[in-house]
């Protein structure tokens, strides 16, 4: 039984190199003719590689986020003089940043932020084209379109980021930089500039769908696990005819939370958890800055925020405090702290 | 034989994965409302360490006010004139043991004739003098009743070891590609982030350039066009704050309620003591640092040939407070406040004339 409490396949079944199920005649065509077995992938998946599919769409958008990616790390090489050494030491920092704001929506110089338009666009078209790719194989094999639709929302959050709520904005500068540290520093940027992001609504639902992904596909592939011994990975065949590893689990769930998913139902679960983290989330960034500038302001003005016991009354903005009094200096300084006036 | 090795190598690799954390336990002290995560979380083993850099020296024995005026008995005395000789003379010795103890009086006097000012450490040690005086006198918003002294930056070097100038561009800027943005390097300044590395020439450099609005955060709950700044602008502030949280050794909470960054209300008074200490360094870059570009020599210039100017970790020095807060002027109240108007006059023009 040991075999069952493994992270990895301990056992992986050999047979001749099969083709798939039966599939229509032209996309045979297409399909590269290598296939071969790999010990490796067969640790963690199916032992075969391939037949592969790459077609038009995989070709092009395969070529265009070549481009996209030659774009970006030419432009991180560059700018360390072509250091290979230093390359490598800085590489989390190395970044293809977006126009500056002087630029607005206009196509600056290629080292001012044109490169990054240029990689943006190569990088959504190869994406998209992508999209293309898995959405016509999905209907090739006479499957739903599930697959495509989820990467769809994860697009949609990529092109709000990049593409709608910059424009939306009128300026490049409201983009993400490409870079591994740049892009994540920008996100504490971005919540810093737009009152916290944490109050936003749907920041929140994201957060949600993604903790609850996390959760949904612990809990499913612990139960999954802890009944494959009778048989509970045939999950497909269970659906329509329960066996003893579905009644099991099943029986665990209500044990143990009065309630249980089905065979069938938990797929949904996870389905529409996954897709709307990144739809809600990109509903969250979309109105940030364009119908919400301030979230904290916002959720204290909706009631969302709670207020604290003042522990120090006495502290207020000194800007505040000088603006009551009638007197600034020219650069925004309260006079009394002016070297030299109102002593 | 095989499985031991492999769990060796494993056994390593996360020792090499944990290489670049501290260990615990951290220490943690709540100072806002519960619940707030308003804490402050300091490495008590990383503490002790500094300990001994904040200690400030024992003082010399006081002086004798009687007697006749410096300014009667030395020649080219515009500072300090009117202490009395003794007094005088123990503000040199002083200064000597701040400033340059292994050099002596001879790194900013000309041996042969004391009251030469030929060299251009004089001249210096002079306006530093004068810019002692007026932050004690004029900045007590920042510095309190604590004031500072020359030990404060100095701590026994002749050059404090936290000073800045403008950074030359790094990257390609004027090739066809490998612009750095002034940004995305790793750079201790801003911890390490790759946040833009030189926010003291946008923000403490003082002028129209060098004070640049620092708060990003809009005031209205839905956007009224009034607020101009942009992610990239939030990026810079940022910046500057992490250099503040280095430079003091302290995390955001010390001075910010972080559920908001720009709101006022539920703020230690911290954040206030901070607000002064931003206009401060804007009026000592401005007035007094940067202006005395001329007088250096090329080697104690910057790589863009700036003067040497402060930022919080010239006095603070990894230190919530210098020298945690010890006062070293109740010894010194020459330093206290500007002896004189008409001095400080005399040594600017001096500067500018050079």
């Amino acid at each position: 039984m040991a075999e069952y409490q493994n992270i990895f396949t301990r056992v992986q079944v050999r047979g001749p190199l099969y083709p798939g199920a039966p599939h229509e005649v032209a996309s045979d065509a297409r399909e590269a003719g290598t296939s071969f077995f790999s010990r490796i992938l067969g640790i963690f998946g199916d032992p075969q590689f391939g037949p592969t599919y790459l077609g038009f769409t995989g070709i092009a958008s395969l070529l265009c986020g070549f481009i996209a990616f030659e774009i970006i790390g030419l432009n991180m090489f560059a700018s360390v003089d072509w250091n290979p050494k230093e390359f490598l030491r800085q590489l989390f920092w190395l970044a293809l940043e977006p126009p500056g704001p002087e630029w607005g929506l206009r196509f600056p110089p290629l080292n001012q932020g044109g490169w990054w338009l240029v990689a943006g666009f190569f990088l959504t078209t190869a994406i998209l084209l992508w999209w293309v790719r898995m959405y016509r194989r999905a209907v090739a094999l006479g499957m739903g379109t599930h697959v495509p639709w989820a990467f769809a929302s994860a697009i949609w959050l990529y092109l709000v980021l990049g593409f709608i709520r910059p424009v939306l904005m009128g300026s490049w500068s409201e983009a993400v930089p490409f870079g591994i540290f740049p892009h994540l520093d920008w996100t504490a940027a971005f919540s810093l500039r737009y009152g916290n992001l944490f109050y936003n609504p749907f920041h929140m639902l994201s957060i949600v769908f993604l903790y609850g992904s996390a959760l949904l596909f612990a809990m499913h592939g612990a139960t999954i696990l802890a009944v494959s011994r009778l048989g509970g990975e045939r999950e497909i065949e269970q659906i329509v005819d329960r066996g003893t590893a579905t009644e099991r689990a099943a029986l665990f769930w209500r044990w143990t939370m009065g309630f249980n998913a089905t065979m069938e139902s938990i797929h949904r679960w996870a389905w529409w958890f996954a897709v709307l983290t990144t739809l809600t989330g990109g509903i969250g960034i979309l109105l940030t800055g364009t119908v919400v500038d301030n979230w904290y302001l916002w959720a204290v003005k909706h009631h969302v925020a709670p207020a604290y016991p003042p522990i120090w009354p006495e502290v207020v903005d000194p800007y505040t405090a000088t603006s009551a009094a009638g007197v600034t200096s020219t650069n925004g300084m309260p006079l009394n702290v002016v070297p030299g006036v109102g002593k | 034989m095989k499985a031991s090795l492999r769990s060796l190598a494993a056994l390593l690799g996360l020792a090499a994965l944990l290489a670049g954390c501290e260990r615990p336990p951290m220490e943690t002290v709540q100072r806002g409302y519960r619940g707030n995560g308003m804490e402050q979380v300091a490495n008590p083993r990383l503490v002790a360490m500094q300990i001994p850099k904040h200690q400030a020296p024992d003082p010399l024995p006081p002086a004798s006010s009687e007697g006749p005026k410096a300014s009667q008995i030395y020649q080219n005395v515009k500072v300090l004139g009117n202490l009395s000789a003794g007094e005088f003379v123990r503000t040199m010795t002083a200064i000597t043991a701040w400033v340059s103890p292994e050099q002596g009086c001879v790194y900013c006097h000309n041996p042969a004739n004391f009251a030469d000012d030929s060299m251009y450490t004089k001249v210096v040690a002079r306006r530093m003098l004068e810019m002692t005086q007026h932050v004690n006198a004029d900045w007590k918003p920042h510095v309190g009743a604590t004031g500072v002294t020359c030990f404060t930056c100095h701590r026994g070097q002749p050059v404090p070891a936290e000073i800045w100038s403008a950074q030359a561009p790094k990257g390609r800027p004027d090739a066809m590609l490998g612009g750095r943005f002034g940004q995305n390097e790793p750079s201790l300044k801003v911890g390490y982030s790759s946040l833009p590395v030189d926010p003291f020439s946008t923000y403490l450099l003082g002028g129209e350039q060098g004070s640049n609005e620092i708060r990003v955060a809009s005031k209205t709950a839905l956007p009224d066009r009034s607020n101009p700044m942009g992610t990239k602008d939030a990026e810079h502030t940022y910046g500057l704050m992490m250099h503040f949280s280095g430079a003091l050794g302290v995390n955001c909470t010390y001075c910010h309620n972080t559920r908001a960054m720009g709101e006022w209300a539920n703020n230690p008074p911290t954040r206030n003591t901070a607000w002064y200490g931003i206009r401060m360094l804007r009026d000592l870059n401005a007035t007094y640092l940067d202006p005395l570009q001329p007088v250096y020599p090329a080697e104690r210039l910057g790589e863009m040939g700036d003067a040497p100017k402060a930022n919080c970790a010239t006095c603070h020095q990894g230190a919530y407070k210098p020298l945690y807060g010890v006062s070293m002027l109740a010894e010194h109240p020459e330093l206290a406040a500007p002896s004189g108007s008409s001095t400080k006059v005399a040594s600017v023009a001096k500067v500018k004339t050079k």
